[in-house]
């Protein structure tokens, strides 16, 4: 990835209701902290879609994943109402389907397994972000 | 009117992602919801309200709610204002942090002790607007307001 690309931006649901949720929000910080930190760049849900101008600006027209713990997809529709081109979905519910094993609890405070699950989220969408960079390479 | 929950408070966290004071509103709010006011508060989800969730809007237009925002652009408050009714209260971590002094209070990924600390505050501070809001006294004993058959 070049220096001078664009970090492409990060959203997560943010829910602050269920474990999901929370296991969704720590995927984005270790796909953005751990995983693909020069790559990747978290933003905060409320502000796009609060129509923060700064905001607004970090997704700028490019790709944008999305990583929602419900089946409302609230993050995935934030950014694309923020003028994201295109929206990657990573969906928690779905991951977990794949870990049949982890009994994600906590809220604030994931359990072991709330973390293995975002572990297996961020995973996932490390991936997708690779692959949004290898396109933007070889455009 | 929908069949909804009676003498509840509902609270909106930013929960702002970027910054650590948006993971203090998520602890604080859920510090209230799970033990310093369980059965008189609610959490309303931000993100689910904003994608036009219409429970959490039409709770948030009939029943008080109290706005916890991490910082002035307070989106939480904003927010319900624009697509609800105006809360009865709206609390900012960062005016609460220069109230108690804190110092660095860790990351939005992990709050340090100081930033639990701060939610903590933050916490007692939303308690105490709940029970302004249902006429309690303070430390959530009942009161004699007009209309509380609690």
């Amino acid at each position: 990835m070049s220096p001078t690309r664009r970090k492409i931006p990060v959203a997560a649901c943010s829910g602050i209701g269920k474990s999901l949720g929370a296991a969704a929000r720590e995927a984005a910080y270790v796909l953005t902290e751990d995983l693909r930190p020069e790559k990747t760049k978290v933003v905060a849900l409320s502000l796009l879609v609060m129509g923060d101008e700064e905001a607004r600006r970090e997704i700028g027209g490019g790709a944008a994943v999305a990583i929602d713990g419900c089946k409302l997809e609230c993050a995935a529709k934030g950014l694309a109402c923020s003028g994201a081109s295109k929206v990657h979905k990573i969906a928690v519910f779905d991951v977990i389907r794949r870990h049949r094993g982890l009994k994600p609890e906590g809220v604030c405070d994931l359990n072991e397994d709330g973390l293995k699950l975002a572990r297996a989220a961020a995973d996932e969408a490390a991936k997708i972000v690779d692959d949004i960079d290898g396109e933007g390479r070889d455009a | 009117m929908p069949d909804l929950p009676k003498k509840k408070v509902g609270l909106i966290a930013c929960s702002g992602e970027e910054l650590p004071e948006g993971t203090v509103t998520r602890r604080a709010v859920r510090k209230v919801l799970e033990t310093l006011r369980p059965d008189d508060t609610v959490t309303l989800c931000l993100p689910l309200f904003l994608a036009g969730g219409e429970g959490e809007r039409t709770f948030a237009k009939h029943y008080p709610t109290i706005a916890v925002d991490g910082c002035d652009k307070r989106c939480a408050a904003r927010a319900t204002e624009k697509y609800s009714a105006e809360p009865v209260a709206s609390v900012v971590v960062a005016d609460i942090a220069k109230e108690c002094g804190c110092g660095a209070i860790g990351t939005a990924r992990r709050l340090n002790v100081e930033g639990l600390r701060l939610a903590e505050a933050v916490a007692e501070k939303i308690a105490e607007e709940t029970d302004r809001q249902l006429k309690k006294k303070p430390g959530g004993q009942a009161g004699k307001a007009a209309g509380d058959k609690r």
